[in-house]
């Protein structure tokens, strides 16, 4: 498969942003779209459902693509927050609390250095979801098909937040390094 | 945020992951979000959590669109929906918080409950409940204990229990192993957010039955 690859969707993202660039835009919904309605239905959305919020989260991505830092997350990361809010708006009929915004925006001409290191990471912290033992890793994938509750979460029961927890660690390091 | 350095008490794991997966009740997201806009370390961890959820998407099996998605999605790109204004801090709330109240802190609707101990309940979904308490300096919220688990956020001022301190910016997370006696410092006034996925326990006769009329 020779698929673009982070750092291709943040520039396709950042087309999506300044130029309102359709070609781009449409390769970001052939590689994400079908992957956004596959986490909706597997979050309990029938079909109809799950289009239909499909096309919300896209055309979202499309009216915020200005606002997408590829400093701060993979744009698989920034796509699955718009899902997740849309599944909670829609399945569960609920408001979604979000922290304030960072006093600064996505710089003009992001560092490429800052944006390809935060790409790495995103993709050794997928490898590492990958390699963990199977049961581990179908608990992670219910957990954020909404499929775990809280208190099931709390309980770890099997979670192997550890093994993420140190992979995170390594990966965000630097990002905590530039909040300072 | 920066003035916030002195936070000891911070989000678990599993509260960060909770609320990255969508898991939680919308009280108990309301002060994660709130602990977040306060505490950078969090912040951090967060969006950390958030890129595991990034993973999770990547690696799920597409599933067929509709034939005419992408044109059905490009339509909807002309049509301008409203975008929900992000609220600002105000004071001693965070912009989430602020959101809730609907302004700043003289915005709140205190209400009396007991000893001094003033409650704001928060609109939120009914799966857990949050409200904001104003302990006055020195007092004591009655002694009690927990069914299921309880998060207190400190805005202003600072309490104590059998467990700690907590500040501005502190969490406490408290569940059914614990029964405490919180006490605000003296000096000001104590202004926490908390929530709770069920009613809280109080050891002694007179609040429990006060607690239907107070919702606490």
């Amino acid at each position: 498969m020779t698929e673009p690859h982070e750092p291709g969707w943040a520039d396709a993202v950042r087309r999506i942003g300044a130029d309102k660039d359709r070609a781009a835009f449409a390769e970001v919904f052939r590689h994400f779209a079908p992957r956004v309605k596959g986490f909706l239905i597997k979050s309990g959305a029938n079909p109809a459902l799950a289009e239909d919020c499909t096309q919300d989260v896209m055309a979202t991505l499309w009216r915020k693509a200005q606002q997408y830092d590829p400093v701060r997350a993979s744009v698989a990361t920034w796509i699955f927050t718009i899902a997740r809010n849309r599944r909670i708006d829609a399945l569960r009929k609920e408001r979604r609390p979000e922290p304030e915004d960072l006093p600064w925006g996505p710089e003009p001409e992001p560092d490429q250095t800052d944006v390809l290191v935060l790409q790495q990471e995103t993709l050794k912290l997928g490898q590492a979801l990958r390699q963990l033992p199977e049961k581990q890793r179908l608990l992670i994938e219910r957990a954020y098909f909404g499929d775990l509750s809280h208190s099931e979460i709390a309980d770890e029961t099997g979670l192997p937040l550890g093994t993420i927890k140190s992979r995170i660690r390594l990966a965000l390091d630097k990002l905590r390094f530039e909040m300072k | 945020m920066k003035s916030m350095t002195e936070i000891k008490h911070h989000l678990t794991d599993a509260l960060l992951m909770g609320y990255a997966a969508g898991a939680l009740p919308e009280a108990f997201s309301l002060v994660v979000a709130t602990h977040i806009s306060l505490c950078d370390d969090c912040r951090v961890r967060a969006s950390a959590y958030d890129a595991l959820g990034g993973s999770v998407l990547d690696e799920a099996p597409g599933i067929a669109l509709a034939d005419d998605s992408l044109e059905a999605t490009l339509a909807r790109i002309v049509v301008k929906s409203p975008e929900a204004p992000v609220a600002m801090r105000q004071g001693i709330l965070p912009g989430p918080l602020a959101g809730y109240v609907g302004g700043g802190p003289e915005a709140v609707k205190w209400r009396r409950i007991a000893g001094g101990v003033e409650q704001a309940i928060l609109p939120t979904s009914r799966r857990a409940s949050a409200r904001l308490l104003k302990i006055p300096a020195g007092a004591a919220v009655p002694d009690h204990g927990h069914r299921g688990m309880e998060l207190t956020l400190v805005l202003q001022g600072a309490f104590r229990d059998a467990t700690d301190r907590f500040g501005p910016g502190d969490i406490e997370i408290a569940d059914e192993t614990l029964t405490h006696t919180p006490v605000a410092e003296v000096g000001a006034d104590c202004i926490c957010l908390a929530a709770t996925d069920a009613p809280l326990r109080f050891s002694a006769l007179l609040p429990r039955l006060a607690q239907p009329f107070f919702r606490i």
